[in-house]
């Protein structure tokens, strides 16, 4: 506990009294005039003025992407691996202010935003400019005088709406396939968390043609809409909650434009037997797995939020799960030794507070936490003590996503059940497996109905692994450089070299 | 008398007859998931649209409110209050009421087994 007194909480950089949208390279005022309070999850205070724009600032943005799109689709990969190179380096140089902003602006601890979301960030713009250079389209001989081509090539304007979570790590996994591929952005930020990204573009926008990223904030009632059935949009990305996805989906239709979407999750994280055969740095590799569930004050859509231990190993493995879970230090989110900071909103914080009273109302028996937590740091901030649940996969806290620091757990009795339990949700994104066999590793990550299987590892975010949701968690893969294809139009040029007619008339 | 799946709150009242005079009929879908997911989502009626085999919890001031089949599943023990907060943080959402900084935000309740026993479809 020395460290805690000595180590202090990290400054506070300067932001400025107002922020505005930024439209074709330039800083503009929202037409209407109207700005709301970006207040900050960490002390309830405010950190800037932000536009609350309308519909009128989506046009203005759409029209400035549309302009920028006659020359940007001109530029070559290399270009534009450049200009990515150009992005990541400048995020790199400005990483600690941007880490601090993002705490800031969402609640998550430094330590998280300075290890996790910003050199996440920085590889994600990186990892685009690195495969676009190595990447080519197709050339079949279909007979000797006939070839086929199939060549790429953008979309057009794009509309990006991201959710508060990870507002710039979220921003970096659906503009660096975008630009990569050639296409201009309309971004909307999420309500909560407008403002790290706006810092970001002050941080990048020398290097990026004006017109190629444009981030209108303002309230989704107002501009989600006018935005996603924009007749000049090509394409919605979206991350967020089910509902506001079918209406995307819907919304889709009217331009017959396709739109990939990562929704919510309830991610089951399943621990065998054999992980307590020694007590071993795997077996401390395992307790830190399921404590994962309090990464970024578990607001993650692959929150490991449901733990599935084998009844053999429930005792023991608790025992020693609940001393790590005691060790989580809250405090002040800017403070480097702080382990889990504040939620994003104070809305957020009561959901999860009512989440643990239906628990509490189902029968399930809180093990750890099951409260708000007092944090003498921040009076007025909205924390939540980790907390742990036993009880039954049919509960409501096992079926819904909390999106706070709120374990469910249950036990099962053999592989065949665990996977019964692991697959009976609504949801398919992420999902874990322990353990020391190597046929049951393999049987379990193929039975599970998700898109990623974190086998003896989670919450890792590595570039070129795809990311992306089984059932209700959505259609997509990010990630990973197929996601370039969900950016861009496949061309076939189909070239006769036969001069001969075909005989039919 | 059957039991309710529904209730709503003076608050809630107060933010829908608002929305009524700007947008008319409205129709409510309980959401699930990611950031915004345990909201009810607030929308112009025929703007979203309903899917066939979403079921209907019951009316709320003349409006429809629907969750879907598979997350009924899992909520078809609990009551539902409808109310509504101030939000002056934003959503992710499209729901009408973030335009005022306002957020519909659905309180739970499991139902007691005589209230659970009354329901007309279980």
């Amino acid at each position: 506990m020395s460290t805690q007194e000595t180590v202090l909480p990290l400054a506070r950089p300067e932001f400025k009294a107002q922020y505005e949208n930024f439209i074709g390279g330039e800083w503009i005022a929202p037409t209407n005039g109207n700005y709301s309070e970006n207040i900050s999850p960490v002390d309830g205070q405010a950190l800037t003025r932000i536009p609350k724009s309308s519909a009128e600032d989506i046009e203005l943005a759409v029209s400035a992407a549309t302009k920028a799109f006659e020359s940007f689709k001109t530029t070559t990969v290399v270009e534009r691996s450049l200009m990515l190179n150009k992005v990541a380096d400048k995020i790199e140089a400005n990483l600690e202010r941007l880490a601090i902003a993002e705490t800031l602006d969402n609640g998550k601890a430094v330590r998280e935003t300075m290890a996790a979301d910003l050199p996440l960030v920085v590889d994600h713009f990186r990892y685009f400019a690195s495969v676009i250079r190595s990447e080519s389209g197709m050339v079949a001989d279909l007979d000797p005088e006939t070839i086929s081509q199939e060549v790429h090539e953008p979309l057009g304007v794009v509309a990006q709406i991201i959710p508060w979570n990870f507002p710039l790590l979220m921003a970096a996994w659906k503009l660096a396939p975008a630009l990569a591929a050639g296409n201009c952005v309309v971004l909307k930020p999420a309500g909560p968390t407008p403002m790290s990204i706006l810092l970001l573009m002050e941080v990048i926008q020398d290097v990026i043609p004006a017109g190629t990223i444009n981030i209108v904030n303002g309230p989704g009632a107002v501009i989600g809409k006018v935005l996603s059935t924009h007749p000049d949009v090509k394409k919605v990305g979206f991350t967020g909650e089910t509902t506001t996805g079918q209406l995307i989906m819907q919304y889709a239709t009217e331009n017959i434009i396709p739109s990939t979407l990562e929704l919510g999750g309830k991610s089951p994280n399943v621990f065998f037997e054999s992980i307590m055969d020694a007590d071993d740095e795997f077996f401390d590799k395992a307790i830190e797995g399921l404590v994962l569930f309090a990464f970024n004050s578990g607001e993650v859509c692959t929150c490991p939020s449901r733990a599935l231990i084998q009844e053999s190993i429930y005792e023991p493995f608790m025992k020693r799960v609940l001393e790590r879970v005691e060790a989580i230090k809250l405090g002040d989110p800017l403070n480097p030794t702080t382990m889990m900071g504040a939620q994003c909103s104070t809305n957020q914080k009561e959901k999860i507070l009512d989440y643990i009273r239906i628990g509490k109302e189902e029968g399930a028996e809180c093990l750890i936490g099951g409260e708000a937590y007092d944090n003498p740091a921040h009076p007025n901030g909205n924390y939540i003590k980790p907390t742990i649940f036993k009880g039954h996969n049919k509960m409501r806290i096992f079926q819904e996503e909390i999106f706070g620091p709120v374990l469910a757990v249950t036990t099962f009795k053999d592989e065949q059940e665990a996977l019964e339990i692991a697959n009976d949700t609504i949801f398919g994104l992420g999902s874990g497996v322990w353990s020391r066999d190597a046929h049951q590793l393999h049987s379990m990550s193929r039975g599970i109905e998700a898109g990623r299987v974190w086998v003896n590892c989670y919450h890792l975010y590595p570039s070129h692994a795809s990311f992306g949701g089984y059932k209700k968690s959505g259609i997509g893969r990010e990630t990973h450089m197929m996601m370039l294809n969900s950016y861009r139009h496949t061309k076939n040029i189909l070239t006769s070299y036969n001069k001969n007619a075909l005989g039919f008339f | 008398m059957s039991t309710q799946r529904l209730a709503v709150t003076k608050e809630a009242i107060k933010t829908i007859e608002k929305l009524k005079v700007l947008h008319g009929d409205l129709v409510f879908n309980q959401s699930g998931g990611c950031c915004d997911g345990s909201a009810p989502m607030c929308y112009e009626k025929g703007d979203f649209y309903v899917p066939s085999r979403n079921v209907k919890l019951g009316d709320i001031c003349g409006c429809e409110f629907f969750i879907s089949a598979d997350q009924f599943e899992y909520f078809k023990h609990s009551h539902i209050t409808l109310d509504c907060k101030d939000n002056f943080e934003g959503s992710n959402s499209f729901s009408l009421e973030t335009a005022f900084e306002r957020q519909f935000v659905s309180v739970s309740r499991i139902f007691t087994d005589e209230e659970y026993n009354n329901l007309e479809v279980q």
